[in-house]
């Protein structure tokens, strides 16, 4: 639609009317002049690269929805930018007030393209190809040559050599002979594929915005030996749609009874690379169907119903007892330890709120495979599997806060109303344990690491209109093919008989212009003068 | 042979491919050099005598000595043969050593990537001459790949969220995309260069001998239609879908897919800016260049400036 098609002039008018001094326009002008300009494929193609430029900022600061931890730790380190960051939505950019103006604005543009363009297009689809011009010397590509075949006989040759294209025939006889003009047209699946194209844009665009409306998104740690049922108080993380209701959640549980982890043990530097996470357990769909096995591993979700359930990450679980000094067992848990690098080396807190008089909590980390890096130096993992795994803790005593009902990261320890454990040189308090090992903190409690677990990191999710923006997507690929590469062309044959030789013209012009049209033009004539006079061929 | 003798032969193919591809684009430069001591020799002596019977001396000359020029860009296209074929020999027996698909971290991405964008150079230069091209090509070519030596990883099998069949489909189509996106981003610089030089009313020797800049235009465009078609699948359909398999969410707006994105969106762009009046030529270039440059930003920029969830990025 390059060429010649009916938008194009009015785009020019309306370039025009823009040239001119800015006439007092009336309100509905007004809207409609808007109108115009935000419909133009100029403003599209600015929109457009808008979108990719505010796309961008979104790519190098950590997004909320994204990594919820990695946005706190960014604030951290830039106190005063952040705050200016907040205000302009910069941790939230796929969901800010500007990104979602120029998506919709581009949404608008392009249905304000689309109507207008597939009326001219159905209109289009019921015209007749166009007369022959007067002249072909004009057009991009002609010929002639002669022939003493009558006009009829070259008409309908013409008509097989274009093959499928809306073909019209016109004769008139007239005094000196008879004349005869063939007009064929091909192509339109090219206009056809761009709308389709562009409509499925639209489809995308609405599907993945609908889609996160409805659906939801949910991140748990289960450790071995544990059970998840799918209520919201039960996940870690859980964002949902707007439109979502949290208590329409499926009901359905999953027991994690065995989590597989296995690196790589060569001596190159692969060494330790992961190679295959596998969870294995049972899953109840519903509160009381029946126990089925599963096993989930990395790009093989288990699906029950509409959710799926992905392993996207694994660690470990130290289980800790902690007994008082008057040697009744206060805690005893397998505490989830997140790993922080490629070697597993783990953080984590234990709260201890059963114990008295005063709460305890403990924080420190823990490795798979602790290897001394000389004396006095903090020991290192050195390999993800747990070979010799070690955990180092330091602790404290006092309120853990958690009475005061704000909602508190279990991975994170508030020591603000606590004070710390210290040793009899006045240095904190070290438990250093390997699994079985205790240690007895100054006051007589008992912290015991009995055994280690592992953990598996699920990300429960239900994306109930993927299927639109990815048929859309698929819809849309097959309407670009065509929209790229079918090429329209009108071909034109005039025969004029003087009543024993019979002149042939022929002309084409491509609505997209290209190059090899002559070299199209010469095979078409040698074509038709075949299909004319089969018998001159040699 | 046993799997780490593959590994070993595919590390010294990739190696020597590399040292042919720069002696490949050394010729190239030699050749513009002597492009230009040509250019001037002529026109030195047409300033004698410009009567018909000297012109025709100087081509009976020509015909006897080829010049050199036109000897440098043929040993140029044939060492680019021999390396692709080398590379590609290093990309086979890379996918035997680690039996897989020869495309699960940056170094084996950037080597299958420069072997498939060298392929379809040559094919181009067998079907329409383009062989004016072959500095930038190589050029890049070799840039890739020294990015792909710094990335170095001994053959070995994948982590567990690249077993994936869609990942093989993914990458093949990025890979490919990213080949054409090359060859358009060739020819819309060269596109460029010329123009200017067009405008300014002095076209060099070096830039005479590029064809007509409408010819690059035709060249940018239909790598950059056929690319774009594969980005879309590759970026856009094939990713997502992985992506679903491997994270929970087929759209998740990781640095690499906003960047993949923002890649599409430009070359969208080009597209449009081809047919809209007053964007045509010299703007569509540009475009196709800011292309080109959020391409590379994907593939590798991200990789190393960004941390995101893309495994194979460390
Ligand atoms: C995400 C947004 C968009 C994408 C990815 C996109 C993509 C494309 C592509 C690939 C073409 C084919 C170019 C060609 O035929 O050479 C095209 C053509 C076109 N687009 Fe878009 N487009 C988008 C938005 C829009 C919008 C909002 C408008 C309208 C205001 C628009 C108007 C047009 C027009 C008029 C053409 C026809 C150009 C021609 O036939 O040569 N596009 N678009």
């Amino acid at each position: 639609m390059s060429d010649g098609s009916p938008s194009k002039s009015k785009r020019e008018l309306r370039a025009e009317r823009r040239r001119g001094p800015a006439p007092a326009l009336g309100r509905l002008e007004f809207l409609r002049w808007m109108w115009a300009q935000l419909t133009s494929m100029r403003t599209a193609l600015l929109l457009l690269l808008l979108l990719a430029v505010a796309s961008l900022p979104g790519s190098f600061v950590p997004q909320r929805g994204v990594d919820a931890r990695a946005v706190e730790a960014f604030r951290g380190r830039h106190p005063d930018l952040s705050p200016w960051l907040d205000r302009l939505g910069v941790f939230s950019v796929y969901s800010s007030p500007w990104f979602s103006a120029i998506y919709l604005l581009l949404m608008v543009s392009l249905v304000g393209c689309i109507i207008p363009r597939s009326r001219i297009y159905l209109r289009a689809l019921r015209a007749r190809p166009p007369k022959a011009p007067r002249r072909f010397e004009r057009l991009p590509a002609s010929g002639t040559f002669e022939t003493s075949a009558d006009v009829d006989t070259v008409l309908a040759a013409a008509r097989r050599v274009v093959r499928r294209s809306r073909v019209d025939v016109v004769t008139e006889d007239g005094e000196g002979g008879s004349r005869g003009e063939l007009r064929a047209e091909r192509g339109y699946l090219r206009e056809l594929g761009n709308l389709v194209f562009h409509i499925s844009v639209v489809v995308v665009l609405v599907g993945v915005a609908v889609g996160s409306l409805i659906g939801y998104r949910g991140a748990v740690i289960v450790t071995e030996g544990n059970r998840f049922s799918n209520v919201l108080t039960q996940y870690d993380e859980f964002t949902s749609g707007t439109w979502f209701d949290p208590d329409s959640l499926p009901p359905f549980s999953l027991e994690l009874d065995d989590l597989v982890a296995e690196f790589d043990i060569g001596d190159g530097p692969q060494r330790g690379a992961p190679r295959l996470f596998e969870a294995n357990g049972t899953f109840r769909d519903g509160l009381d169907g029946d126990e089925e096995d599963y096993s989930i591993r990395v790009n093989h979700p288990l699906s029950i119903g509409s959710t799926d359930i992905f392993l996207v990450g694994q660690g470990y679980s130290p289980v800790i007892r902690v007994t008082d000094p008057e040697g009744n067992v206060v805690f005893d848990e397998a505490v989830p330890f997140l790993p922080e690098d490629a070697t597993y080396t783990s953080g984590g807190v234990v709260k201890v709120p059963d114990i008295q008089p005063e709460q305890l909590g403990m924080q420190g980390f823990f490795l798979p495979t602790a290897a001394s890096t000389g004396e006095g130096e903090a020991s290192i993992s050195i390999f993800p599997a747990a070979a010799n795994p070690y955990i180092a803790l330091q602790a404290w005593t006092g309120d853990l806060g958690l009475d005061e009902g704000t909602p508190q990261s279990v991975y994170v320890l508030d020591t603000t109303d606590m004070t710390q454990v210290l040793n009899e040189n006045g240095d904190p308090f070290r438990i250093e344990l390997q699994p079985g090992q205790s240690s007895t903190l100054p006051d007589g409690t008992v912290v015991e690491f009995t055994r280690l677990q592992q953990f598996a990191r699920f990300q429960i999710s239900s994306s109930p209109l993927a299927g639109l923006p990815l048929g859309g997507v698929a819809v849309g690929l097959g309407g670009l093919v065509l929209s790229l590469f079918v090429r329209p062309r009108r071909t034109w044959v005039r025969a004029t008989s003087d009543g024993s030789r019979t002149v042939v013209e022929v002309a084409a012009l491509d609505r997209v212009p290209r190059d090899d049209l002559p070299d199209d033009l010469t095979a078409f004539i040698d074509r038709l003068r075949d299909e004319i006079e089969p018998q001159e061929t040699p | 042979m046993t799997l780490a003798e593959y590994a070993e032969f595919s590390n010294y193919a990739v190696a020597s491919g590399t040292l042919v591809l720069a002696l490949a684009f050394l010729a190239h430069l030699a050749e513009l050099l002597f492009v230009r001591q040509e250019a001037v020799v002529p026109a030195t002596a047409s300033v004698g005598g410009a009567s018909q019977g000297s012109v025709a001396v100087a081509d009976e000359d020509d015909d006897e000595v080829e010049p050199r020029s036109a000897v440098l860009s043929r040993v140029g296209i044939a060492l680019t043969i021999v390396a692709t074929g080398l590379l590609v020999a290093g990309v086979v027996t890379r996918a035997l050593a680690s039996t897989r698909v020869p495309w699960g971290n940056m170094y084996e991405f950037g080597l299958t990537g420069v072997s498939i964008a060298l392929v379809v150079y040559l094919v181009l230069v067998r079907i329409t001459a383009i062989q004016w091209i072959g500095p930038l090509v190589t050029g890049f070519g070799l840039a890739i790949l020294g990015l792909a030596w710094s990335a170095y990883v001994p053959a070995g099998p994948l982590v567990p969220a690249l077993h994936s069949y869609w990942l093989v489909i993914h990458v093949a189509a990025v890979m490919i995309a990213g080949a054409l996106f090359l060859v358009g981003a060739s020819a819309s610089l060269l596109y460029l260069l010329k123009e200017r030089a067009e405008n300014k009313g002095h076209v060099g020797p070096i830039l005479s001998r590029v064809p007509t800049i409408a010819t690059m235009d035709r060249l940018a465009y239909r790598t950059h239609a056929v690319g774009f078609v594969l980005w879309t699948f590759g970026a856009l359909i094939a990713g997502p879908i992985w992506a679903h398999y491997a994270w929970g969410r087929y759209w998740g707006w990781d640095p690499k897919e906003v960047w993949a994105f923002i890649t599409w969106v430009v070359y969208a762009g080009y597209l449009h800016a081809r047919a809209t009046a007053g964007w045509k030529g010299r703007g569509a270039a540009i475009i196709a260049l800011a292309g080109f440059a959020t391409f590379l930003f994907s593939y590798y920029g991200v990789n190393i400036f960004v941390p995101g969830l893309h495994s194979y990025a460390k």
